[in-house]
């Protein structure tokens, strides 16, 4: 049987972990190719029925990031995201949504080294949780 | 009883308002709400244990409002509602007459919501034992029991929306459910759409909901939704030390943030 290899999807903001991610690239630092990117404009935008969407798509954890408190390109969009993120990891877990399958952090432009780490360090994580069953297993039938 | 009754009828003469939203009889045993727009109507109002429904509901809903200035029967969580709603935007002081009849047939008439703001600060919300017990029994549970116990409720839910149509603060006049570019909520009620829909409804009432239950009680198969609310309301509380319905005015928990909130899980 072939090594499980976690999904992992990337919700990243536009101005410092994306550009951080891209000075991972440019460094020249290797890390998990497991990891899909999908750039949004700031952490503020980033729904919280996108994270249940993309576990109901496949993925087997997530990652959100975005600029530092104090940074945010539109002054306060990581300020609201983190008070959203607070209460919607409290709700997950206390429905029984495995929260150590997301991991939240805050990586600037100018930690490509940072980006790394956190991708190799999810993978591993989640390569230990394994496959997240409970949501595949979830009945859709009917679904389109 | 009689004190309310004199007071609605006399608001209804004067011509101080045009409708009474309040409590009447209903099939069996029940009490229903019921508009009181006649002066000599006003008899038919109650008000018991058996009156529970959050009132407040009908301050935004179109057919209402079209009835004119109204004067509501008022419970404790209908009280908060209405600070809400004004917190909101929804009503204005002056709009309406708030009634709030006590157990032993006292009556406070509500002149301004800032008395409302001094009477909540005083009172006591109690929490119902069965309700706690049951809260404290999921808290107590291993995650992956949590995730059995949500998945056998959820998978009860048969999408009625029952629970948004209960909601005094789900007046959005367009609801997420309702929007298909893109379908957030799958239509069929299947395990999945309704995981992702009572989390939506959890998520959209955070720092709004005032926890007056009627989500819960108008659930025809009995999910207890109230445990997602007061998650959520515990949260904010403990996290941001703010409650919903107790200001009228713009006091919501995810609209606003403050520089030094905490968390642990962020690296």
């Amino acid at each position: 049987m072939p090594e499980f290899e976690p999904r992992i999807v990337a919700f990243v903001c536009n101005w410092c972990t994306y550009a951080g991610a891209d000075l991972t690239g440019t460094s020249r630092i290797k890390y998990s190719p497991n990891v899909e990117v999908i750039r949004f404009p700031c952490t503020g935008r980033i729904d919280f029925m996108l994270l249940l969407k993309a576990f109901a798509e496949g993925a087997d954890g997530i990652i959100i990031s975005g600029c530092h408190p104090n940074d945010c390109h539109y002054t306060s969009g990581n300020f609201h995201a983190r008070r959203r993120w607070i209460l919607f990891r409290g709700l997950l877990d206390f429905m029984g949504i495995d929260v150590e399958r997301v991991q939240f952090s805050w990586v600037s432009a100018a930690e490509g080294a940072k980006w790394a780490d956190v991708v190799n360090t999810t993978v591993e994580a989640v390569r230990k949780l394994g496959p997240y069953e409970n949501f595949r297993k979830i009945d859709r039938a009917g679904a389109v | 009883m009689d004190e309310l009754r004199k007071k609605a009828r006399a608001l209804l003469e004067a011509g101080e308002v045009r409708v009474v939203i309040g409590y009447g009889g209903g099939t069996g045993d029940r009490a229903r709400a019921i508009f009181v727009r006649e002066p000599e109507r006003a008899d038919e109002l109650i008000f018991d244990g058996r009156c529970r429904q959050n009132l407040a509901i009908y301050l935004t809903r179109r057919e209402v409002k079209e009835l004119g200035k109204p004067a509501i029967v008022a419970t404790l969580p209908a009280l908060k509602t209405v600070l809400q709603l004004a917190g909101e935007f929804q009503i204005a002081e002056g709009g309406l007459v708030v009634l709030a009849p006590g157990a032993d047939g006292s009556l406070i008439e509500f002149k301004t919501f800032a008395d409302i703001e001094k009477y909540l600060a005083g009172a006591a919300s109690p929490i119902d034992p069965a309700e706690q017990a049951e809260m404290d029994r999921v808290r107590a549970m291993s995650p992956d029991e949590r995730w059995k116990y949500w998945l056998g409720q959820i998978s009860r839910c048969i999408k009625c929306y029952a629970c948004r149509q209960a909601c005094p603060m789900c007046y959005c006049p367009r609801c997420t459910v309702e929007c298909n570019q893109p379908q957030w909520i799958p239509v069929p009620s299947h395990e999945l759409g309704n995981l992702e829909w009572n989390v939506m409804r959890a998520m959209h009432l955070a720092g709004r909901c005032v926890d007056c239950g009627d989500c819960s009680r108008a659930c025809p198969v009995g999910i207890p939704l109230y445990l997602l609310n007061r998650v959520l309301i515990g949260d904010i509380e403990s996290n941001f030390h703010q409650r919903a319905g107790m200001k009228a005015e713009v006091d919501y928990a995810l609209s606003t943030f403050h520089p030094d909130d905490r968390e642990n899980f962020i690296r």
